[in-house]
C-alpha cells in the first residue's frame, strides 16, 4: 500500500510512534490553543496570501536553484544543483518559519515572542520579524554558542532583541531550549514561543514543516524548468531537521527521488563526540516529543559535539525519526573535517561561502556525486550562508581579521 | 486502598493537612538520601516526594536544577533511586514515597520493568512532569498493574475540559501547580490559588496537594488553609546547597528547623480550620 505522507502527523501529533505532546501541564492549554489556531489558518486563503506576499517581498523568494557547474565538473559524475536558501533575507532558511509563526503570534494577540537559538540564525530571524511587527523579543542562547557565533549575537541585539546567555547544562542549544521552555511556562499568557526547528511538542513539528515546505515546492518546479524532470537525489543537513524536511516533504511520495539527511559526526561517530541521534542514538522522550536521542543507558541526555552550532543538538524532529524507521530517507553522517572541506570547496569553486551546517550536506555531495552518472541530478539544500562562521573558519585557517 | 490513599484519607478524617517535602535523590551525594528521608519523617513529613535526577529538568527553577546537577556528578540513576527507597523501607513501612521526575529515564528502563521494580522496593506513586494524561497509554497500565498511584499535575491554565482525564487516569492525589512558572518561583498569589483550587475542587475526585513557590511559614500556612496537602521543595533543597560544604550534620540541622516551621504552620492552619 502506498503511504499518504500528507496524513502525518495524526491529530495528536504522532508520526507512527514518534512525536506527540510530552509537555508540562502549564503549557497544555497554550499548545491546544496554538494547535486550534494553526488548524484554522493553514487553509485560510487570507493568511496564506499574506504569508506568500511576505515571502516574496520581504524574504526575497523564490530563491534560485543554481547549477554548480564548475564544482560538478571538478567532482565528475552527477550534476549538483544548489537550492539557494542562503540568499533569503537574514541569510538562511530559518526566516521561512519565523515569518509564518509571527503572523500567528499577531493573530493570537501576543505582545512578546521568545526563541531558542544555536547558530543564531533562528534567533536573528526571530529578532527580525519581531522588529518588523513591533513585538518584544527574548532569545535564549547557550553561553558557548554566544561566543562562537558572536556576529549573530550582535545582529540580534542591533535588531532590539534581548539575548540571554544560558549557562546551565552543556551551555548549547538543548539548554537554550530548556530555558526558553521555562520562560514560556512562566509567561505563557502574553508570550508566543517561536520554535526554530521541526521538534518540540505538537503542533510545532507539523507547523514548522509546513512553513518550510516552500523550499521543496519551489525546487520541484525549478527542477522541471532546468532539467525537465524531478531530481534524482536530495541532500540536506539535519540538526533538528527543518531545512531537510522543508526540502524533502514535497518529494516523499515520489519514489524515484532518493533522499539523504546528513547528521554531524563531529570528531567521528565512533568517538561519541558527535550530534548524530539518527545514526547512533535511540528513541526516547525529550523536549516535548518522542524521537531519536543521544542518551546514556539511564536515559540521561548526552552532551553533543559539532563544529557547527546549528547542528549541535542531541535530538531530532520526530518526522525524521519516522522517515528513518520506514526507510524513506537515508540518514548518514559527515564529520567536522569533511564539513570544513565542503566549506572550502564551495567557496573556491563556486564563489559561495556556505554556513558550516550546510557544509555537511555539501560534503556528502562530494562523496556521492562521483558515484553517479552524469545525467543524474542532485539537489543540495544550501540552507544558509557562512558569514556567521567567519570567526571559526578564520581561526582554523589562521586568517587574521 | 494504597498506602498513599490510606494515609491521605486518615489525615483528612483527622482534620490534618499533609506535609509533603521534596528532595532530589542523590543530593548532595548518594549517601545522604536515606538519612534525609528518615529526618523528614521525624520532623513531620506525611509523604515524601523523591526527585529522580534528569539531565534536562525543564520545569524546574535554578535551585532544583543545581540539586540535579549535584546528584548527576555522582551519576545517580533511576536504579540508584529505587535502591534508596528499598533501604528506606527497611526501617519505614508507613510513609508513602512518591517519585517525581521526567519521562525519559523511565522510557529508557521500559514502563513495565520500571513499574515492577518500583513497586517491589516500596515506591507508592509516580509523578512524571512531562507526561500528560493524553500520552499516558501503556505507561498508566504498567503503573496500575504494579499497584502504583498515578499523580498528575493541574495548573492555573488547565481548562475544565481536561479535568475528567485527570480523574479517570490519576490516583492518590492531584498536584496543583500554584503558579505559572518553574519550581521555586517567587510570586505566589494566595487569592488566585484559592479561587482556582475552589474551582477545581468541584470537578476533581481526589485530594489536592499544592506546590511550587511555597517558601516559608506564611505561604505554607495560607496554602494549608486551601489544600489537602502542601508540597515544599526548593525551600529545603536550598538549605542542602547552602550547607553542603559543612557536611551532613549542618544539613540535617537546617532541614530539621525548616521542616519544624512548615509543620507548625500547617498545624496552626488545621487548628483554625477545625474551629470554623
Amino acid at each position: 500500500m502506498k503511504m499518504d505522507f500528507s496524513k502525518f502527523p495524526d491529530e495528536h501529533g504522532h508520526f507512527g510512534p514518534y512525536g506527540g505532546v510530552f509537555a508540562p501541564e502549564t503549557l497544555m492549554a497554550a499548545l491546544e490553543q496554538l494547535k486550534n489556531e494553526y488548524a484554522l489558518v493553514k487553509n485560510d486563503p487570507g493568511f496564506l496570501k499574506e504569508l506568500a506576499e511576505d515571502l516574496q517581498n520581504y524574504v526575497g523568494r523564490p530563491t534560485p536553484l543554481y547549477y554548480a557547474k564548475r564544482w560538478s565538473e571538478q567532482l565528475g559524475g552527477g550534476k549538483i544543483y544548489l537550492k539557494r536558501e542562503d540568499l533569503n533575507h537574514t541569510g538562511a532558511h530559518k526566516i521561512n518559519n519565523t515569518i509564518g509563526q509571527a503572523l500567528l503570534a499577531k493573530r493570537l494577540g501576543k505582545k512578546r515572542i521568545i526563541a531558542e537559538t544555536g547558530a543564531g540564525q533562528h534567533g536573528v530571524a526571530s529578532a527580525t520579524v519581531a522588529a518588523r511587527l513591533g513585538l518584544e523579543c527574548v532569545v535564549y542562547m547557550g553561553a558557548d554558542d554566544v561566543v562562537r557565533q558572536a556576529p549573530n549575537v550582535a545582529r540580534m541585539r542591533m535588531l532590539g532583541a534581548t539575548v540571554v546567555p544560558v549557562t546551565s547544562g552543556t551551555k548549547t542549544l538543548k539548554d537554550a531550549l530548556n530555558e526558553a521552555m521555562r520562560d514560556w511556562v512562566t509567561n505563557v499568557d502574553e508570550t508566543f514561543y517561536i520554535i526554530g526547528t521541526v521538534a518540540g511538542p505538537h503542533p510545532y513539528p507539523e507547523m514548522v514543516r509546513d512553513f518550510q515546505t516552500i523550499i521543496g515546492r519551489e525546487t520541484k518546479q525549478q527542477a522541471l524548468q532546468h532539467e525537465n524532470k524531478l531530481p534524482d537525489v536530495l541532500i540536506a543537513c539535519v540538526g533538528g531537521g527543518s531545512n531537510a524536511i522543508g526540502l524533502f516533504h514535497e518529494f516523499l511520495a515520489d519514489d524515484s527521488v532518493e533522499m539523504y539527511g546528513v547528521e554531524p559526526a563531529g570528531l567521528g561517530l565512533e568517538t561519541g563526540q558527535h550530534a548524530a541521534p539518527l545514526c547512533k542514538g535511540k528513541p526516547g522522550v525529550f523536549h516535548g516529543n518522542r524521537t531519536y536521542l543521544m542518551q546514556d543507558e539511564n536515559g540521561q541526555i548526552l552532551g553533543t559535539h559539532s563544529i557547527s552550532a546549528g547542528l549541535d543538538y542531541p535530538g531530532v524532529g520526530p518526522e525524521h525519526a519516522w522517515l528513518k524507521e520506514i526507510g524513506r530517507v537515508n540518514y548518514v553522517a559527515i564529520d567536522d573535517e569533511e564539513a570544513l572541506q565542503g566549506f572550502r570547496d564551495l567557496t573556491r569553486f563556486e564563489g559561495i561561502i556556505p554556513a558550516l551546517e550546510s557544509s555537511h550536506a555539501l560534503a556528502y555531495a562530494t562523496k556521492l556525486a562521483p558515484t553517479l552518472a552524469s545525467d543524474k541530478m542532485i539537489v543540495v539544500n544550501l540552507s544558509g550562508r557562512g558569514d556567521k562562521d567567519m570567526n571559526t573558519i578564520a581561526q582554523i585557517e589562521g586568517i587574521e581579521f | 486502598m494504597s498506602r498513599l490513599q490510606k494515609k491521605l484519607t486518615a489525615l483528612k478524617q483527622a482534620g490534618k493537612t499533609a506535609l509533603i517535602p521534596y528532595i532530589t535523590a542523590g543530593d548532595p551525594n548518594p549517601k545522604a538520601t536515606v538519612a534525609l528521608m528518615h529526618l523528614l519523617v521525624e520532623k513531620g513529613a506525611d509523604v515524601i516526594e523523591l526527585g529522580v535526577p534528569f539531565s534536562d529538568p525543564m520545569a524546574d527553577g535554578p535551585v532544583i536544577q543545581k540539586a540535579v546537577e549535584r546528584a548527576l556528578t555522582h551519576n545517580v540513576s533511576l536504579d540508584d533511586v529505587l535502591e534508596y527507597v528499598r533501604v528506606f523501607r527497611e526501617q519505614d513501612t508507613e510513609t508513602p514515597v512518591v517519585l517525581m521526575g521526567y519521562l525519559n529515564p523511565i522510557e529508557a528502563q521500559g514502563y513495565e520493568a520500571f513499574a515492577n521494580a518500583a513497586s517491589s522496593v516500596g515506591v507508592d506513586a509516580v509523578l512524571t512532569v512531562d507526561m500528560p494524561p493524553e500520552e499516558s497509554a501503556g505507561y498508566l497500565e504498567a503503573l496500575q498493574s504494579a499497584h502504583l498511584d498515578r499523580v498528575f499535575l493541574v495548573s492555573p491554565t488547565t481548562p475544565d475540559n481536561r479535568l475528567s482525564a485527570v480523574n479517570e487516569k490519576g490516583s492518590g492525589f492531584v498536584y496543583y501547580v500554584s503558579l505559572k512558572g518553574v519550581t521555586g518561583s517567587k510570586e505566589l498569589d494566595v487569592e488566585d490559588v484559592a479561587q482556582n483550587v475552589n474551582r477545581l475542587r468541584s470537578s476533581l475526585t481526589m485530594p489536592m496537594g499544592i506546590g511550587f513557590g511555597i517558601k516559608d511559614e506564611t505561604t505554607a500556612f495560607e496554602m494549608a488553609k486551601i489544600g489537602d496537602a502542601v508540597i515544599v521543595g526548593s525551600a529545603l533543597v536550598k538549605l542542602i546547597e547552602a550547607n553542603q560544604s559543612k557536611g551532613s550534620y549542618d544539613i540535617h540541622l537546617a532541614i530539621g528547623e525548616k521542616m519544624t516551621e512548615f509543620r507548625d504552620a500547617l498545624d496552626r492552619a488545621d487548628t483554625l480550620k477545625g474551629q470554623e
